[in-house]
């Protein structure tokens, strides 16, 4: 064992038992391991009806119509890879960690092993996860897609993801984490490190799908370089018990852009603490941060952080939030940091119910009360989702349709 | 004394009361002149009548003992000046429910709507332009036009009218200049097809290019449909328009007007006369109106 590697096993044991900063603590002894082991799944298609549709729901295709590769993580073991077009690499972390000896240096190097008990076990658990990179100057002409799926009961899943999108490259991801029809309770613990070099574009999109016992620590630090840019989606529609994320993106190289956009529901027993973080190192960088989240009886806690190093960074930060009943509760912790002169933060934040008269407004048009709010949160929800690829959001779109209105 | 003038409507309401006793004679000569004065009768049907209306906004009283007539076809023309409540009797009349009726009632058709929620009215055929209405931020212009006409109307073939293709990817009054609000509004009511419209102050803040669009716009939703003029008394759309300056009425021709002063209606009559003398001595004598006790 290298000296590095040693030294974070070091550090990773004496986190083992770090309590997160924020969320509620899961005791990671009250469950099991998920399996290592499972049959390797040739064709998506060849999965139960069920499946299918649980995959389908977070965007995750069976048919992989429309998509250039795909990749399947169940429980803790990777069950399927599938790569159709040649300009990107998709494999197992462990594979690629085998395969490439310089992969090493994007091992833990952004997410550190002693966050909390959750990267720790993830570390010590020696995650598999997914790997994509896509050679410089290459595109990929349709997403890849993976998915994150917890098969059985009880269970924590500890996933260990890497991107990289070398010098000039694009590459649109779509992940699906999502838990099988029995499955009532559960850990979701995810690391994921994404490297967006220099002039290159990153467009990420994560549905969340889960249940109402099932607790999901994603832990996500994303470093974009020189004219790089980082488009964050996170979705969150449907009922879980316990979300609490805090992806970073550190913008380390002139007029690097992210914009993150969150868009959430909180069902009631769910809580949902979500934020979005971005640290301006380098000059002329920017970042918008844009999060609409609903309560219909759950917890939710918006969080939002901008911290300004370099001069000619500008950064806006918007926490929306509704809520929809006496039940639910809304918290928008906007965080504004200036290091230096000649930054430019700002932000907005606002939460409470539906205005009155924009629901009168569309009931003077002729809709029903309940056409009018549906109308409205639909707008709400998608005001966070715009400026993405068209095809990516019409996905979002259906999954907003199919969603927020069986709530 | 310019109040004569503003009696005109009721010498043809007389004149058709009397002509209604025509009908009880039995004669088959009179049958066919009957059927023609039932006609002519049918439209004169009231569309909207607003009784000893009485509304309260947060225990404040906004608009008091209010009556108002628009007949079916009929566009009638509300005046008043700065504050006197215009805007709330419309909002009123759609039913917003920041207003509340204290004393009175309003009936469209015949059927007493006052205490039906908004969108029962808009389905009955009211519908309104309003002056400053809400951002609707992440609604689409296209978006509320094929909802508000059920999918019926294409966004595209209505928006081209009112020169507003480039706003239907907008949304809905989000950075809207008040021209634009004006267009969008029209728009919209052009979706929805109502019966009545009830316009606020169609012209303001629009510049003087648009508001020959506006106007002929308003004409032609006013006029949709109709063949002869016949047709518009007993088919026809109706209209209740709030206007300061009157422009609008350049483009559409109103049958009465009422003016509505600290509250409560003052008096009615012609309304471009009504015009001429509030542009020449304002609303002064009004606010000391001797007529109404």
């Amino acid at each position: 064992m290298q000296a590095d590697e040693v030294n974070l096993k070091k550090r990773a044991e004496s986190a083992a038992g770090k309590k997160a900063t924020f969320g509620e603590d899961f005791e990671l002894e009250r469950f099991e391991e998920g399996s290592r082991i499972s049959k390797p799944i040739e064709d998506l298609q060849t999965l139960d009806e069920e499946s299918k549709r649980t995959l389908l729901q977070v965007g995750v295709v069976p048919s992989e119509e429309g998509r250039s590769g795909s990749l399947l993580v169940l429980d803790n073991t990777v069950s399927h890879s599938s790569l159709k077009d040649k300009n990107v690499e998709l494999m197992s972390t462990r594979k690629a960690l085998q395969k490439y000896e310089w992969l090493k240096d994007y091992s833990w190097k952004l997410v550190a092993v002693d966050t909390d008990k959750y990267t720790a076990k993830t570390y010590l658990e020696d995650a598999d996860g997914y790997f994509v990179r896509v050679p410089a100057g290459k595109k990929s002409a349709l997403p890849v897609q993976t998915c994150l799926l917890l098969g059985r009961d009880r269970v924590f899943q500890t996933v260990h993801n890497i991107v990289i999108v070398e010098e000039g490259a694009s590459l649109d991801i779509i992940t699906g984490c999502t838990a099988k029809k029995e499955v009532e309770e559960g850990l979701h613990l995810g690391i994921s490190e994404m490297y967006v070099k220099k002039g290159a574009t990153l467009n990420f999109t994560m549905i969340h799908n889960w249940a109402e016992q099932i607790g999901v620590r994603p832990r996500t630090v994303i470093h974009v370089e020189e004219g790089g840019t980082y488009v964050s989606n996170y979705i969150c529609l449907k009922p879980v018990r316990s979300v609490q994320t805090y992806p970073t993106v550190k913008l380390e190289g002139k007029g690097a852009v992210t914009r993150l956009n969150t868009i959430a529901i909180a069902h009631p027993g769910s809580e949902l603490d979500l934020g979005s973080r971005a640290i301006f190192n380098a000059p002329g960088t920017k970042a918008e941060l844009i999060s609409r989240t609903i309560t219909i009886g759950g917890r939710i806690v918006a969080r939002g952080e901008m911290i300004g190093n370099a001069k000619g960074a500008k950064g806006h930060l918007e926490c929306k939030g509704l809520v929809l009943t006496d039940k639910g509760s809304q918290l928008a912790i906007p965080i504004l940091e200036a290091n230096v002169d000649d930054v430019e933060l700002t932000h907005e934040a606002a939460v409470g119910k539906i205005a009155k008269d924009q629901v009168e407004y569309l009931m003077a048009r002729g809709l029903t009360e309940d056409e009018a709010v549906g109308l409205i949160v639909r707008g709400f929800l998608d005001v966070g989702i715009r400026g993405i690829p068209e095809e990516l959001r019409n996905e979002i779109e259906n999954t907003i349709a199919q969603t927020a209105f069986g709530m | 004394m310019p109040y004569s003038n503003f009696r005109c409507s009721h010498a043809i309401l007389n004149s058709l009361w009397r002509r209604r006793f025509l009908l009880n004679f039995p004669d088959d000569g009179q049958k066919v002149e009957g059927n023609r004065i039932k006609n002519e009768i049918k439209g004169e049907m009231s569309m909207l009548e607003i009784e000893d209306l009485t509304v309260e906004v947060d225990g404040k009283t906004l608009l008091h003992d209010v009556n108002l007539e628009v007949k079916k076809g009929y566009t009638n023309v509300l005046f008043g000046p700065n504050g006197a409540g215009k805007s709330a009797l419309m909002r009123t009349i759609m039913g917003f429910s920041e207003y509340k009726v204290v004393k009175g009632r309003i009936l469209f058709n015949g059927e007493d709507i006052t205490s039906l929620p908004v969108d029962e009215r808009a389905r009955r055929g009211l519908g309104i332009m309003m002056q400053r209405p809400p951002d609707m931020s992440g609604i689409r212009l296209r978006d509320l036009i094929k909802v508000v006409s059920k999918g019926k109307k294409d966004p595209e073939a209505l928006a081209e009218n009112l020169n507003m293709n480039r706003f239907l990817d907008r949304d809905v009054n989000v950075g809207f200049s008040g021209g634009e609000i004006k267009r969008s509004e029209l728009l919209q009511l052009a979706a929805q097809n109502p019966a009545l419209y009830l316009l606020d102050e169609p012209e303001s803040g629009v510049d003087l290019v648009s508001i020959e669009q506006v106007g002929l716009t308003i004409k032609g939703l006013l006029e949709e449909g109709i063949a002869c003029p016949g047709e518009s008394c007993i088919r026809g759309k109706s209209a209740l328009i709030i206007t300061h300056t009157g422009q609008v009425l350049d483009y559409v021709t109103a049958d009465r007007g009422y003016i509505l002063c600290n509250g409560t209606i003052k008096c009615s009559g012609n309304p471009l006369k009504m015009l001429e003398e509030i542009k020449s001595k304002g609303y002064e004598e009004c606010l000391e109106c001797k007529l109404m006790k």
